[in-house]
């Protein structure tokens, strides 16, 4: 995976998708900031669930056994994962004991955390997508880029295009308005639908209480998955447990209006365990790990963790609207995806360590998000863990060599006085008329396409001391 | 009153215009500035950037430079946000309670909550004849809050036309570091930016932050664009026919 900068390139340049995301974002965000306005109670309702999501997290493991016992009364089994290969081990063994060569997949980025169409396919398997933007993105043999609208990126007229090509009896006329092609998927899908036997999907919660996996949707696709098949396989991260029903009463307000602006999904369905003649006759739950206690163990960082997934965060923020979500890799994008990646992968890597620094901390995204996560405070934190793990290296980057020397300067009036003066002289010689128009080293990003005042010859404190010292 | 300046690094060196102007626009009320020199930099930057250590010693330096009891005055939301919002966090990553109640001490203020909040004047005398946009900073509109405190401030000035911005509220890209780790999102942003401003026809473009200003300004220099920046403090200062 390259650093954030080199992969936000191509975006940047692609006209299509900059038009797209524009457009989609816009009326995302502005069907949100009309749903919180309804309720009086919006800003009580919010800090609800950041309460009951910490409260969730520092108390994880008594509520993930809870979970346990209560799924396995209720005649499901859960696998425990403590990582992508381990959740992919779990699931391609269950698949195969089924015997199935064909299984159905709900939009779930925990299946895209752990690599399941891969693991799959090699073990002959293949993987139907049922969601329309997941299905759009297969056939164009693209990455999603956004959690909830995974084809954001691409126009209808695109969308339609593949669909014509991929399915024949959707006829060469079909037109490119958002229904006929739902239509299109739904015929496709339905087939498949009704013959397949496994049925892999991930979950919004698990209420641990009764040992219930919710799952919230607007096309209904999710749910046919949990009650056609006779095998249901739901993989979760360990973090998406709630304690009661009652908790869910909250999330379910929040997270309608901050994802869609709706007062409620379409579908909200609830699964449990398994019920003689009716829906599947046996019921997995995988638990992930893959990073996350780890992340559970920073007490700035976990924030990330009440994450519930709304992507409200990724419709208002700007730079998102304009790299779309790829550069951000392939699971959690945008702004939760900066702090939650790092947290989840480690922040050694070139990669992990440019995610944190993919914002300007303008606060747009602290501002909506339902569950209150500050998700500024947190990228500064993981910046700081970036920087300190690099302190140790026999040869400084340069960058810390600046910031170290600028830090020392400044930590004394007078050195900082001297280099001031000093700088200025310089700076002044790079200038032509009153302006910079070359930086050299570290700084010429900035003058690739900005221009930077030249110094006045006397600074602010010079001035001072002539005038009125 | 007796009020302390505070002036950022940045502005110190590149904007010495701000300062000034802040200093002749207090005088001008009938109040006293001072300028403590132990000052240099709040430490803001380095603390955004992920250099922890570096940031608490600037924010010790800064505290200990405003130490005695007088009024602080920023003209920079940046800055005093840093103060207010960032020193606390400072503090618990350096474990040095002390330094939190250090800077609760310090009764720092953005210049035109000052001159709102505390002052209670939103007509300061000023006449700009020009055209002018002004462009929320993302400190001054979510750490600060300072909501439509300059626009009082802009519509009390005589002469002066302001217009208003489209999505004014968005970010210009700046955010520090951001602007040459990231510098090619950075400019897709400022030149929304700068499209939203020259689309208004406004001749300058005001904000309370000199380093937001110096990125949108420095778009519309290179672009020729004919469009100035100016802090808020220099229109606040600005004089003319009575
Ligand atoms: S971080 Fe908050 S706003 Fe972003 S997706 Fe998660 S819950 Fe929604």
């Amino acid at each position: 995976m390259p650093k954030f900068a080199a992969a936000a390139r191509p975006a940047l340049a692609d006209t299509g998708l900059r038009r797209a995301l524009r457009g989609t974002t816009a009326q995302l965000r502005g069907r949100a900031a009309a749903a919180a306005a309804e309720p009086a109670d919006w800003e009580d309702l919010r800090e609800a669930g950041r309460a009951i999501g910490e409260e969730a997290l520092l108390n994880l493991d008594v509520h993930l056994e809870d979970l346990e016992r209560a799924v396995t009364e209720a005649g499901g089994t859960v696998h425990w994962a403590a990582d992508a290969a381990e959740a992919r081990r779990v699931v391609t063994g269950l698949v195969r004991a089924s015997e199935a060569r064909e299984v159905l997949a709900a939009a779930s980025l925990t299946l895209r955390e752990i690599g399941l169409d891969g693991a799959l396919a090699r073990a002959g398997v293949a993987v139907q997508e049922t969601a329309l933007g997941d299905l759009a993105v297969r056939l164009g043999e693209d990455e999603p880029s956004h959690p909830l609208s995974p084809a954001a990126h691409r126009d209808r007229a695109g969308i339609a295009e593949l669909f014509r090509r991929a399915m024949p009896a959707a006829g060469a006329d079909l037109p490119d308005d958002p229904e006929a092609l739902a239509a299109a998927a739904r015929a496709h899908l339905r087939e498949r639908f009704l013959r397949a036997r496994v049925a892999v999907t991930g979950a919004n919660f698990l209420v641990a209480e009764t040992g219930t996996a919710v799952v919230v949707e607007s096309e209904g696709n999710a749910r046919m998955c949990l009650t056609l098949p006779e095998t249901l396989i739901c993989v979760a991260g360990i973090d998406k447990v709630v304690p009661t029903w009652d908790d869910m009463e909250v999330f379910l307000q929040l997270l309608p209006r901050a994802s869609t602006g709706d007062r409620m999904t379409p579908y909200v369905s609830s699964w449990t365990g398994v019920t003689p003649g009716d829906g599947p006759r046996a019921f997995h739950l995988v638990l992930l790990d893959n990073g996350r206690t780890r992340a559970l163990a920073d007490e700035v960082g976990r924030a990330a963790l009440r994450c519930v997934g709304c992507s409200a965060c990724l419709n208002v923020c700007p730079v998102y609207e304009r790299t779309g979500g790829r550069p951000y890799g392939p699971v959690h994008q945008g702004p939760i995806g900066a702090i939650l990646t790092p947290q989840l992968r480690g922040v050694e890597s070139a990669a992990m360590a440019s995610l944190p620094y993919a914002s300007t901390l303008c606060g747009a995204c602290a501002d909506v998000c339902p569950v209150k996560i500050d998700i500024p405070d947190v990228l500064v934190h993981l910046r700081g863990l970036v920087v300190d793990s690099r302190r140790r290296r026999p040869v400084p980057p340069p960058e810390m060599v600046l910031m170290r020397g600028l830090a020392w300067t400044m930590g004394d009036p007078r050195r900082h006085a001297a280099v001031l003066r000093r700088g200025t002289r310089w700076a002044r010689l790079l200038s032509r008329g009153g302006r910079i128009r070359r930086l050299p080293g570290l700084l010429g990003a900035w003058t690739e396409a900005r221009d930077l005042p030249a110094p006045p010859a006397e600074s602010f404190r010079a001035w001072w001391d002539r005038t009125r010292a | 009153m007796r009020v302390a300046l505070s002036v950022a690094c940045f502005d110190d060196a590149l904007f010495p215009d701000t300062g000034r102007a802040v200093t002749v626009l207090l005088e001008r009320l009938g109040h006293e500035v001072v300028f403590p020199p132990g000052q240099t930099c709040c430490g803001q930057v380095h603390w955004a950037a992920g250099y922890h250590r570096e940031a608490a010693d600037l924010a010790r330096a800064y505290v200990a430079a405003f130490e005695g009891g007088d009024v602080v005055v920023a003209p920079s939301a940046s800055c005093a946000a840093a103060v207010r919002a960032d020193y606390p966090r400072i503090a618990r990553a350096a474990r040095d309670p002390g330094l939190a109640r250090a800077a609760e001490g310090l009764a720092v203020y953005e210049l035109t909550e000052f001159l709102v909040d505390v002052l209670g004047v939103t007509d300061v005398g000023a006449y700009f004849p020009h055209r002018v946009v002004y462009h929320p900073s993302c400190r001054s509109l979510r750490s600060l809050e300072v909501g439509d405190r300059p626009l009082r401030l802009l519509r009390a000035v005589k002469g002066l036309d302001l217009v208003g911005l489209p999505a004014a509220e968005e970010c210009c890209g700046f955010g520090g570091a951001f602007a040459m780790k990231n510098a090619d999102v950075s400019v897709a942003m400022v030149a929304d930016k700068v499209r939203h401003v020259r689309g208004t026809g406004a001749d300058v473009v005001c904000a309370v932050d000199d380093s937001c200003l110096a990125h949108i300004g420095g778009a519309l220099s290179r672009l020729r664009a004919g469009v100035r920046t100016m802090h808020l403090a220099e229109i606040l200062a600005a004089t003319g026919p009575a």
